[in-house]
């Protein structure tokens, strides 16, 4: 507060002293008014979803394939894709990831090689999903030959989610004691020995955690997928790498998009499906990490 | 007993390799930046070999695929524009009053209730926003504007603001957080109240990581698409109104590689030159908040 705004007898000084307490009181109001926005914002998201598509879930929908016909239809092929790529994305992403994490912290010397790695990885995360779904389109789906496969949408997702899991497992690795490391070192163990015996280890918990989310975060991805030529209408489920396939959520913009209300509430019991994969996965990792935050 | 020398060798070799394997790890993610530029470089520079520059950047009709074909990117540039620029009004103030509510406000116990909450929010994924936009916001427009049409900027921008929410949440209150508490006491000290010692002195000293939160924001929202391509329409139109029906770049790259479009065609290209475009923009602001994280940072010790 400026000199100019003090008051000078007493009681002006303390209505003063009672607008700023007013003012202190909004302000404490109007934050948590905001806070509630997002709160709101969810709770009417679910209610709009769930009175829309609840009515449509059950077992058919789920052993179903997509039809013309939004009674017939169902989300067979959907699922069955999602848990593919999300597989496969794990397979490949989770060694790379981990493996980039432990040279970036365990290894790298304090370069300007090693800092341009991590600027381009804090970068890469900030690249808009659909960009990498050109790339996978260019590089895998032509280039390589690929086609629009199971393969190419996993590898495509992969390369999206990798720098999500490389920064969440840097965290992990830093959050290991340096005593622990220097014990190690001490009792003559090598750098690989440390750091496969003692520190990931220790720090796995916190890098699971941080793959899970990147993985359902990869889960609900449906534009780089389009690009890579995941087609919305598909009565098989994939068999091969090279087959071709459909995922929950581009079954759902598939609805969406069609005008008939039947098919708008077919979509949402999609989401619901959808969702319920999605808190099934983050239930997972919260109680991943409130294991290993109890114990450290 | 004389020192062992073969087997320290032994042990050391498998170190040398398995360091070398895991940097070859860490530096394949340049190979994707370079892949990303790469194939984006090489068909754009085929797409400006049909079309000029000038006509890409100030034309103001974006009708690739008609039969008199414009390729004026304008009325994509400026639909992202206007989807972020009013998601941002909606994100950016609720966002930063969130972070202050949890940071300065909020007990263990409170946060611990809404801090989950807001990861569900961020977590949600956009084609869900998009369903949400279409069946719900939509329809609550059109009753308040009953000139609306279906498909409009502004439901879109309503669900992207909602989307960035807890990403300008989180990252603030990151920021927040990083306050000494030895200023605040300071403040209090002083006889500052707690809205004193919120916007005059917490906010201040974290403003860096605030704006920089801010920016990376507003860049997802340039960046988003499923909720823009299903709540937004796909008419490139070069309108402020956002109760009208526009396209944005990440809407138009969706809607062009649904169809079909053959290799070396120039709707082909169109996605390249768009989505390089659309790099740039993204990378520009990733690159400006780390900047202001770095130039305006306060360091306290």
């Amino acid at each position: 507060m400026t000199r100019s705004e003090r008051p000078v007898d007493d009681a002006a000084r303390t209505a003063f002293h009672r607008r700023r307490r007013l003012a202190g009181s909004v302000f404490a109001v109007v934050c948590g008014a905001a806070t509630l926005v997002g709160v709101v914002a969810l709770a009417v998201l679910l209610a709009d979803v769930f009175a829309d598509g609840f009515r449509e879930l059950d077992v058919a929908f789920l052993t179903s394939f997509a039809s013309r016909f939004p009674e017939r239809a169902g989300i067979k092929a959907a699922l069955a894709g999602s848990i593919w790529i999300v597989s496969l994305t794990a397979l490949i992403a989770f060694p790379l990831s981990v493996a980039a994490a432990i040279y970036l912290e365990e290894y790298a010397p304090r370069s300007w090689v090693t800092r341009a790695i991590q600027t381009n990885i804090a970068n890469l995360a900030g690249v808009p999903s659909i960009v990498y779904g050109i790339l996978g389109l260019a590089l895998f789906v032509r280039a390589l030959g690929l086609d629009r496969s199971v393969i190419s949408g996993a590898l495509t997702l992969s390369l999206l989610v990798m720098p999500v899991i490389i920064m969440a497992a840097q965290e992990a690795l830093r959050a290991v004691p340096s005593t622990i490391r220097e014990a190690a070192y001490g009792l003559g163990a090598t750098r690989w020995q440390v750091v496969r015996t003692q520190v990931l280890p220790m720090a796995m918990p916190g890098i699971l955690t941080g793959t899970i989310l990147a993985l359902s975060r990869a889960v609900g991805e449906t534009a780089p997928l389009i690009m890579v030529g995941a087609v919305g209408f598909l009565a098989f489920t994939p068999q091969g790498l090279s087959d071709s396939f459909t995922v929950l959520p581009l079954q759902i913009y598939n609805w969406v998009s069609r005008p008939q209300d039947e098919f708008r509430a077919l979509a949402a019991a999609g989401i619901i499906v959808l969702l319920t994969l999605l808190l099934t996965m983050n239930a997972v990792a919260i109680i991943l990490r409130n294991r290993y935050s109890s114990r450290s | 007993m004389a020192p062992d020398l073969t087997y320290k060798r032994s042990r050391n070799v498998p170190e040398q390799v398995i360091g070398g394997v895991l940097f070859l790890c860490a530096a394949a993610s340049t190979l994707v930046t370079l892949g990303v530029v790469a194939v984006l470089l090489r068909e754009t520079i085929a797409f400006f070999g049909e079309v000029t520059v000038v006509e890409f950047v100030t034309g103001t009709r974006w009708e690739p695929m008609f039969q008199e074909k414009h390729f004026g990117v304008l009325p994509l540039l400026a639909g992202s524009v206007q989807v972020a620029a009013c998601a941002a009004v909606i994100a950016l103030p609720v966002g930063l009053l969130t972070a202050i509510f949890l940071s300065e406000y909020a007990g263990p116990r409170v946060q611990g209730i809404l801090k989950p909450l807001l990861e569900i929010l961020a977590g949600i994924p956009t084609v869900v926003y998009g369903y949400f936009a279409l069946t719900f916001v939509t329809p609550l427009l059109r009753t308040v504007f009953p000139s609306t049409d279906v498909f409009n900027a502004a439901s879109a921008s309503v669900v992207v603001g909602i989307m960035i929410i807890p990403t300008v949440a989180s990252l603030s209150e990151d920021a927040l957080r990083a306050v000494p508490q030895a200023l605040r006491e300071g403040a209090y000290g002083l006889g500052a109240t707690k809205l004193e010692v919120s916007t005059r002195v917490v906010v201040p000293a974290a403003l860096s990581g605030i704006i920089a939160s801010f920016i990376l924001a507003i860049s997802r929202a340039i960046g988003e698409t499923m909720a823009v391509v299903i709540a937004a329409g796909n008419l490139p139109n070069l309108t402020l109104n956002p109760l009208e029906s526009i396209q944005t770049m990440t809407a138009y790259i969706v809607q062009a590689s649904l169809g079909d479009t053959p290799q070396g065609t120039i709707v082909y290209r169109t996605l390249f030159a768009v989505g390089m475009t659309l790099f740039l923009i993204t990378l520009a602001m990733n690159i400006l908040s780390q900047w202001v994280l770095a130039r305006f940072r306060e360091e306290y010790q």
